[in-house]
């Protein structure tokens, strides 16, 4: 039987969306987290440890984030843990976002001008004071804009998630429109929906990027 | 412990290489396409009739604002209903083009704002004929200020065409996920694509930088 499409089909596309926040949410703190390890180890002084993140990052940037997904999602099964799309997503969008994250804050690490820190360790500053207090406050300024814009990138990426069966706003909009055949209407929402999330973000990001030309043009 | 059997994937070789070429393809189509669109709507968004340039930050912004993967889901399934149908492979092209174009457009149009007027009064004032002028002036620094942007989008792109598989367009993801319900050997199909697909991005990489370095090479004042 077919279902015409109706306030609770709706209903039932819009609160999915709280699926898509969840995931971008642990996704992007999981990938906060692991971004700034990897950002410090990439401008550290250690060679090897420097390759090493530059290797993890390469292999990220480097390969569609749909395949890092099945490999997760099916490596779960290869270590012997039960298949689950959830923690295969999140743990999937979690490395992704480490190994962008890691690398736009490395540009901006290194944007801080060298002699910020040669100070500090003049004036006896240990490396873990000179990065708290010197080197990621000012680092962080320039990293708002770029930040913002992969926080963008990110939540258009858990629409993946929907392809190893996680419910969340994208395949909602599939289980919909199976049942009712009226996939204009459905995926007009769904990408409305994406929209209403995404757009006031890119503002945000654009405005920010201009705030920062403006302070550091004179 | 998992037991790693290599071979069923290897047996379907011929299948993998016809979807790499259909990835490589479909990628160099949508490219090619999307530039001269691209440059169409960058003149397009520096225009001076107001509404022009409107509808193009508003295809834009739309476009940029919403995951690829439900622009493909709305063209291929959406548009039919409308009266719009098409074969997968072409509902695939168009998605990336639509997509591609979102990106380029901006990178573009970069360039062309990147290119002072004093530049090119300068170079008249040094007795360049016109035709040097454009080339030498305005062509070449407005290539060389999108050229890395641009080719890190193609690449980008080659990566976001693993995407439409979902509607089984034939590319390699395609031809993998084909592969992976004949055999069962999921990890190890999906490990040698995610491999094949590594190889393509980093030798893409290293040909542009070549060529980068080839042609876009003279000396800049600081």
């Amino acid at each position: 039987m077919i279902r015409t499409f109706g306030w609770n089909e709706f209903l039932f596309i819009l609160m999915a969306i709280r699926w898509t926040i969840a995931l971008s949410a642990i996704a992007f703190i999981g990938g906060g987290i692991g971004g700034l390890a990897i950002a410090l180890a990439r401008t550290s002084g250690d060679k090897v440890v420097r390759q090493a993140t530059a290797g993890f990052i390469r292999v990220f940037q480097g390969t569609p984030l749909l395949l890092q997904l099945f490999l997760v999602y099916f490596g779960m099964a290869v270590v012997g843990a039960a298949i689950n799309p959830w923690i295969a997503a999140a743990l999937a969008l979690t490395l992704h976002a480490s190994a962008f994250l890691g690398e736009i804050w490395r540009g901006c690490i290194e944007a801080v001008p060298l002699g910020q820190n040669e100070a500090a360790t003049a004036l006896g500053l240990k490396w873990a004071s000179r990065q708290r207090w010197i080197i990621l406050p000012q680092a962080a300024r320039i990293a708002v804009a770029p930040t913002v814009g992969f926080l963008v990138q990110l939540i258009k990426g858990t629409s993946l998630a929907a392809i190893i069966g996680f419910t969340e706003l994208t395949r909602a909009g599939q289980i919909i429109n199976n049942a009712t055949f009226e996939p204009f209407t459905v995926f007009s929402i769904v990408a409305g929906l994406y929209f209403v999330l995404c757009w006031p973000l890119s503002l945000l990001a654009r405005q920010a990027e201009i705030r920062f030309a403006r302070a550091s043009a004179r | 412990m998992y037991d790693f059997n290599f071979a069923p994937v290897f047996a379907s070789s011929d299948q993998l290489l016809r979807g790499a070429a259909v990835t490589l393809e479909l990628s160099c189509e949508a490219m090619a396409i999307g530039l001269v669109i691209s440059i169409g709507l960058a003149a397009a968004k520096t225009s001076k009739i107001a509404p022009l340039r409107w509808v193009v930050q508003a295809y834009i912004e739309l476009i940029r604002n919403t995951p690829f993967l439900v622009q493909i889901f709305f063209i291929f399934f959406g548009l039919p209903s409308i009266g719009l149908r098409m074969s997968p492979d072409a509902a695939a092209l168009l998605a990336l083009v639509v997509n591609f174009c979102a990106y380029a457009t901006e990178i573009i149009r970069a360039g062309i704002e990147s290119i002072a007027v004093g530049q090119i009064e300068a170079g008249r004032a040094l007795g360049l004929k016109p035709l040097q002028v454009f080339r030498y002036i305005i062509l070449k620094p407005a290539l060389r200020t999108v050229y890395p942007a641009l080719t890190s989008q193609f690449i980008y792109l080659m990566l976001t065409s693993s995407v439409v598989s979902v509607i089984s367009a034939g590319d390699l993801t395609a031809a993998g996920a084909d592969v992976q319900s004949r055999t069962f050997a999921s990890m190890e199909v999906y490990l040698v694509i995610t491999v094949v697909y590594f190889l393509m991005s980093a030798g893409f990489s290293a040909l542009f930088g070549a060529i980068e370095r080839a042609a876009f090479r003279y000396p800049l004042s600081r």
